[in-house]
């Protein structure tokens, strides 16, 4: 038999099921390497129970955090919080376990603490685990029974995906960023256009996006129905995972003598391809009511902003902070207009504390929340009424998303949002000039730095 | 195995893209069981659905129903307002899985919106995939339910077939035939 070459999606799938080979539409059963929840986990406990399994089968690829309601925002959620907190004692699954105080939106945490390694099979409770992709692991979206069975077994039944390829060619323009990028390929694709398949981001334009930027490519795939979002491992992924500040306890950086391994084939078969050129690509925004229905930034320009939202898994990393930032510095937020900021995890918002950062945006007029996915999805903290308008850094854009039904969401990129804010309306990037931003140092001392500096030493 | 493949009732139409914020807008999604979510269910692409759906009726959707995010209150919610299958020209990813392994059948009719108006009385045959309409008499065939999907369904949903992985209930033999129920 002659191998067919193999796109990243497949190999790990083939590697996962035992395999040499796997191609499109095979039913394949895979081991799972690490099985994430959040405040789903409370659905988890009733099919695990009702299967009758006697242990977890591996808790040390299990990590949990709670997110969605942080802290409880009603008696509902307190006790959803309480069940689950009595599962992880009872199944033995402390050992990842990130409760309050601790916690972070569940894709950063699988990020940023190391979860996420090329050649993974990463299966989470939530839609947009898809975020993982970009550290070259295969990450997917389950629902709670289909969880309960991973951890009663450590197996599950996955189809094995077609391929599309977005290929990013040239660098971006100043300002503009991976947000745009990933905006411009859902308006190409629609949000239906990858349904059930993998999309992987090649060329120069994706190779040379620091994790923090790749990371907000794959997240949104699920907004184009995409089973999964890959980007392939090289330097940048294996020194992100070498150099992480807060790893997950018996944390192991990954081998780079593996690096080769966790790439597409030459002649490996994409179904499909898109191909983006990133040079000329200006500034996006997805405007009411689809993720899809995307204008460049000159078209929806001088639309009033009643609030702000620098928040959620897609944009709320340190750099995206720190774009923000850039953009707060020195300014104030207008009447008319509420801002909020919420970190995309613990890490981040101490950090924020630490290195004074959070004055900048509080200072504006800002509100500094910690880390919670609650204005996202319309639960808590910032809910819109109805004909208000939200810019936000989100991923959804649909009806009631954010609160009313007549709530009105713009998805754009920190610089876009923060631009607005300050603006009070929605206005391109790059007609504003970002200012230093003052960061404290580990001596005390307050310095201003260039944001394209930051941006270089954080990536 | 046992398995309902054949189920009649009156369509409940909806349009295309309908993600799972309509069908349990985030602020409901502390409820956990389905008798709690069918009292909402739908509330954001029609209110009055919840309120006004029989045991029995069916949903026919267009394209994409359940895309959005992975909540299993969806389907659930579907199931706790006594809908049996739900038809669509096509499924969001998450949706279609949670929906099999909770036990809600759902069937991939490309042409079901054109065939099914509002109220129509139909007929979903989820072995052969076929959609009948009473009144027209026209049907159309779209996918048949897969045999590893009706096991599931058969079995109650995911809960089942692990049980009888782990050996806790018997499982069914390779050759038995499928019992089918029709009604
Ligand atoms: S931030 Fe929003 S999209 Fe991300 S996991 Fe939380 S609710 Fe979901």
């Amino acid at each position: 038999m002659t191998f067919m070459g193999m796109t990243l999606a497949e190999k790990i799938l083939a590697a996962k099921a035992g395999k040499d080979q796997v191609k499109p539409g095979d039913l394949v059963d895979v081991t799972v390497d690490v099985a994430m929840s959040h405040e789903a986990c409370a659905q988890i406990e009733k099919p695990f129970e009702a299967m009758g399994a006697k242990k977890v089968w591996d808790p040390d690829k299990v990590m949990i955090t709670l997110d969605h309601w942080v802290p409880a925002s009603d008696e509902m959620s307190a006790a959803m919080h309480r069940k689950i907190r009595g599962f992880v004692d009872k199944w033995g699954l402390e050992k990842h376990f990130y409760d309050i105080g601790h916690h972070g939106i569940c894709h950063q945490l699988l990020a940023e603490k190391g979860f996420c390694q090329p050649g993974r099979l990463v299966l989470g409770t939530d839609s947009h685990t898809n975020t993982g992709g970009a550290l070259g692991a295969f990450s997917a979206g389950v629902g709670p029974t289909e969880m309960a069975a991973i951890f009663a077994t450590g197996e599950i039944w996955l189809k094995v995906p077609q391929n599309i390829q977005v290929v990013v060619n040239g660098t971006l323009q100043d300002r503009v960023y991976s947000k745009d990028i990933i905006l411009a390929a859902i308006k190409e694709l629609s949000t239906s256009g990858a349904r059930y398949k993998a999309v992987e981001f090649r060329g120069d334009g994706v190779m040379s996006l620091p994790m923090w930027q790749r990371l907000t490519l794959t997240n949104m795939t699920t907004e184009m129905g995409a089973k999964t979002g890959l980007v392939a491992a090289d330097a940048t992924t294996y020194n992100y995972l070498e150099t992480l500040s807060d790893p997950h306890i018996d944390y192991k950086a990954p081998d780079r003598a593996d690096m080769e391994k966790w790439r597409s084939d030459d002649d490996a078969i994409f179904q499909e391809t898109l191909v983006i050129d990133g040079a000329d690509l200006e500034p996006q925004v997805a405007a009411p009511f689809s993720p899809d229905n995307v204008h460049p930034v000159s078209e929806v320009e001088g639309v009033h902003v009643d609030q702000v939202f620098i928040g959620s898994c897609t944009n709320a990393r340190w750099e995206d902070l720190l774009i923000a930032a850039s953009y707060f510095e020195g300014e104030k937020v207008p009447r008319g207009t509420r801002v909020i900021v919420s970190p995309a995890s613990t890490n981040i918002y101490n950090r924020a504390l630490k290195e004074g950062l959070i004055e900048t945006f509080t200072e504006a007029g800002a509100m500094f929340l910690q880390s919670t996915c609650g204005p996202c999805f319309g639960a808590q903290g910032g809910l819109l009424d109805a004909g208000e308008v939200c810019a936000s850094t989100s991923n959804r854009n649909f009806v009631g998303r954010m609160g009313h039904r007549e709530g009105r969401v713009y998805l754009m990129s920190p610089a876009t949002a923060a631009a607005s804010a300050i603006a009070g309306e929605i206005v391109d990037p790059r007609k504003v000039n970002p200012k230093k931003v003052r960061l404290r140092g580990p001596d005390g001392a307050t310095k201003a730095h260039s944001l394209n500096k930051l941006l270089e030493v954080a990536a | 195995m046992t398995i309902r493949t054949r189920f009649r009732g009156r369509a409940w139409t909806f349009a295309d893209s309908i993600d799972t914020d309509m069908i349990v807008p985030g602020k409901y999604l502390t409820r956990l069981d389905p008798e709690s979510l069918g009292e909402i269910v739908l509330e954001g692409a029609r209110p009055e659905f919840a309120k006004e759906v029989e045991p029995g009726d069916i949903i026919v959707a267009g394209d994409n129903f359940g895309c959005g995010s992975s909540r299993e209150h969806a389907p659930l919610g579907i199931i706790g307002a006594k809908v049996p299958v739900v038809v669509a020209e096509n499924f969001a990813r998450i949706f279609y899985r949670n929906a099999i392994n909770v036990g809600l059948p759902v069937i991939e009719a490309p042409g079901v919106t054109e065939l099914v108006s509002d109220g129509d009385e139909i007929i979903v045959d989820i072995a052969t995939g076929t959609i009948e309409n009473i009144k027209t008499g026209r049907a159309v065939v779209g996918t048949p339910l897969p045999p590893n999907m009706q096991r599931i369904i058969a079995a109650g949903g995911l809960v089942g077939i692990v049980r009888q992985k782990l050996g806790l209930d018997p499982a069914p033999s390779e050759e038995e035939d499928a019992d089918v129920i029709e009604l």
